[in-house]
């Protein structure tokens, strides 16, 4: 990217090189107009190094006091007007220099700026942006999630108070065979690469292909990001059996594959091929093992109003127990989803359910652990939603303890970049300890951040 | 290994049931509005096949990209889309997601209606947050300008003659046929409308600045406080007491909202609440653009009979 704008940088400096010439010419034929008439006019008589006179016979005839008052002010208003032109361009360069320019502003007005080729100045595109640089720049928003706790939980002890995470995106077109998005995820301490991709969508064969650092395709939950769930925690089986609260994040290579069914219904298989490390989930103690996954989903319409999407997942990777010990996923989700059309922006309703099972080879002995959610969402005016969700999971790395819980929620949206949630949560740990707890979240967006999945 | 067959059986898949582009077939043309789909029928004739993927009486603000418009989107020869953001929430994705890249903005297959088009609303200062939900490009709902109309009409003319040049024609003769009707149309409009030129309204959300604008109708207020934020007691007073004092006597709501404030304003006022059908297809009577005129500007005129 960077040789290609100082590239268009030279290239109108270029361009400019000529006019900042001749602007300079200009101011030294003016400087003497302070002096004598006369000397002045002897100047003008004897530089030959301005544009060529139109009227040669003249510079033989000595010219008169009216003549040279005429080319006073003409000069006068020659050098109004660069001024004025390079103001402009100054004030059209000024955001992109920034505050560093402190000590700038007698130097930058006699080096030639870098100004639009266009040739007419005077009237610049409505509303177009003046830093034509910045046309480029990919789209960039934030996202705030903030969590304040309340109630006591031993076994998952949140803080009470903390911005969560700060998503800050940058997206944008990379070329005609490509679009990037990356996702930071800042911490209150540390940054995380939460995503990273390049998306190939100009491919045969119906392929959509992705690259990077990306959020598995296991379920309808893990590849979510966090600010999308319904609720301000992710349920217990992603939580026990897909490595934490972060979920499944990998990074390698993805093809997704159109596999359309007769009567227009979607399907689409998606196979991963990713590294053997992922948090907590994999460990690779070698290069050579990697981890894979592999998701289809039908989506169809029942009717206008109502819609149902089944996805089956499949993921295996090296959990480093011993060489060559696996960890196998599957998993089973289901949505449905209603919402009349017409008052669409009013009534609406979701369920959603998602079984997972781990089996994990363990020299001490295999685990096979189950987990699975049951949540619904019912919105009961444009700005408000209930929910209510109920969870079980067992341990990945001990089946024989299993987690239980159960919420309602409450969601109030100020406007479409706003979100004030309120969870009412009860879990039941493995360990006997019974958690009643507050989760109060509020999320804002600033910038523009690209639609999401549905 | 398992995943390796997998990978293998997902690929033959993909091969066998890969859509295929019929050489002779129709054009197919998807758009985000039906409004755009009825025109491109008017343009395009039986040479065309259209879907539009927005129903006339939803709300174009807030569509779910679903995936079953991924597989209409991955057929399309040409994707037709109101531009000015209007889709911002939901077509970016589906784009992608359609492994179709003749329909990629600046690609072949990609028309955005709104060029060429007089769009009102354009911003004139910086526009943040704070004002609701502001279209920075100005305001989406032009089509309800049948000047713009044409327009729209013209550059689909030219846009199925690029990509289709055997028929054009067709396109062509069918583009005139059109204008002409719209010309016969615009003058029976324009003639019903005009004893009302200079008559104040209230609209729900800012939809009609155009319709108003072409018409000569006066839009003194919105029930929405700022465009897309919900009516607030203290604004929905403040507009009982402009109609009040004003003697406005039609507040226009769009299909898709809420009928609730404008009734409760109706019964305080004693203004008519009349629902304005911004879409094709807002009611099955709308079938066309024509038919969308002449529905509106008959349920205006006689809502306004004995008033005014």
């Amino acid at each position: 990217m960077r040789p290609i704008v100082s590239c268009r940088a030279v290239a109108v400096l270029l361009a400019l090189g000529l006019p900042a010439a001749a602007v300079r010419a200009e101011e030294k034929a003016a400087q003497p107009t302070a002096g004598p008439a006369t000397s002045s006019a002897a100047q003008a008589e004897k530089g030959p190094a301005g544009p060529p006179s139109p009227e040669p016979a003249k510079a033989t005839a000595p010219p008169t006091a009216a003549e040279v008052e005429a080319l006073r002010r003409e000069i006068e208003e020659l050098k109004k007007q660069i001024q004025a032109l390079r103001d402009q361009v100054r004030a059209a360069l000024l955001p992109e220099q920034g505050t560093a320019s402190g000590a700038a502003p007698a130097q930058t007005a006699s080096t030639p700026l870098p100004q639009p080729p266009i040739p007419g100045l005077s009237t610049p595109p409505p509303a177009a942006p003046s830093q034509t640089s910045n046309y480029f720049n990919p789209s960039v928003s934030v996202i705030g999630n903030y969590l304040g706790v309340g109630g006591s939980n031993g076994t998952e002890n949140l803080p009470s108070s903390s911005l969560r995470e700060s998503e800050v995106s940058f997206q944008a077109i990379v070329d005609p065979y490509a679009r990037a998005d990356f996702f930071l995820s800042f911490g209150e301490e540390g940054v995380d690469v939460e995503e990273g991709f390049v998306t190939f969508t100009a491919l045969p064969a119906g392929v959509l292909a992705k690259v990077g650092r990306m959020r598995t395709a296991f379920g309808k939950i893990n590849p979510l990001h966090l600010h999308v769930l319904p609720w301000p925690d992710e349920p217990l089986p992603i939580v026990n059996l897909l490595g934490g609260e972060e979920g499944w994040v990998g990074t390698g290579v993805s093809a997704a594959f159109l596999l359309p069914l007769p009567g227009d219904v979607f399907s689409e298989a998606t196979v991963q091929v990713l590294r053997g490390d992922s948090g907590e989930l994999f460990a690779a103690p070698d290069r050579g093992d990697l981890a894979y996954n592999g998701h289809y989903r039908v989506f169809g319409d029942l009717s206008e109003a109502t819609n149902l999407e089944v996805g089956l997942s499949y993921g295996q990777g090296p959990n480093g127990l011993t060489p060559g010990s696996k960890t196998r996923l599957e998993g089973l989700d289901a949505t449905l989803r209603w919402k009349p059309l017409r008052t669409a922006t009013y009534r609406s309703a979701s369920f959603r359910g998602e079984f997972i099972r781990s089996r994990r080879e363990d020299p001490l002995g295999d685990q096979t652990a189950d987990g699975w959610f049951l949540s619904g969402e019912y919105q009961l005016a444009k700005r408000w939603f209930t929910g209510a969700r109920i969870e079980s999971a067992g341990h990945a790395d001990d089946a024989s303890q299993t987690d239980h819980g159960k919420a309602l929620l409450l969601t109030f949206w100020p406007s479409e970049f706003s979100q004030l949630r309120g969870e009412l949560r009860r879990r039941e740990y493995a360990d006997g300890e019974t958690a009643d707890e507050l989760l109060l979240q509020l999320q804002f967006a600033i910038g523009a951040h690209g639609a999401h999945p549905f | 290994m398992k995943p390796t067959k997998l990978a293998l059986a997902a690929l033959a898949l993909a091969l066998v049931g890969s859509p295929g582009t019929p050489a002779f077939a129709k054009l197919k043309v998807v758009t985000t509005l039906q409004d755009l789909a009825s025109l491109a029928d008017a343009v395009g004739g039986d040479r065309v096949e259209t879907f539009a993927l927005v129903k006339g009486y939803q709300d174009p603000h807030f569509v779910d990209a679903k995936p079953s418009f991924i597989l209409k989107l991955s057929r399309a020869d040409l994707l037709i889309a109101a531009g000015l953001e209007l889709e911002i929430g939901y077509l970016p994705p589906l784009i992608d997601q359609s492994r179709n890249d003749q329909i990629h903005p600046g690609s072949r297959g990609y028309l955005d209606a709104s060029t060429g088009c007089e769009i009102l609303n354009r911003p004139v200062q910086q526009v943040t947050r704070a004002m609701g939900d502001v279209h920075p490009y100005g305001n989406p709902h032009y089509w309800t300008d049948p000047e713009n109309g044409r327009i729209i009409a013209r550059s689909m003319a030219a846009k199925l003659a690029e990509l289709d040049p055997s028929n054009r024609e067709a396109y062509a003769a069918n583009l005139a046929s059109f204008e002409g009707k719209l010309t016969e149309k615009e003058k029976e409009w324009a003639a019903k409308m005009a004893p009302y030129a200079g008559a104040k309204i209230v609209t729900f959300h800012d939809s009609w600045p155009n319709f108003t604008r072409r018409y000569g109708l006066n839009i003194v207020g919105h029930i929405e406080p700022k465009p897309g934020i919900p009516p607030s007691p203290t604004h929905t007073l403040e507009i009982i007491n402009l109609i009040t004092t004003d003697k406005i006597p039609l507040v226009i709501v769009e299909p898709y909202f809420d009928l609730k404030t404008p009734k409760f304003i109706a019964e305080k006022t004693g203004a008519t609440v009349l629902t304005f059908y911004p879409s094709v297809g807002g009611v099955p009577e709308i079938k066309d653009y024509f038919a969308l005129f002449d529905y509106d500007i008959g349920a205006f005129v006689s809502a306004m009979k004995g008033k005014a």
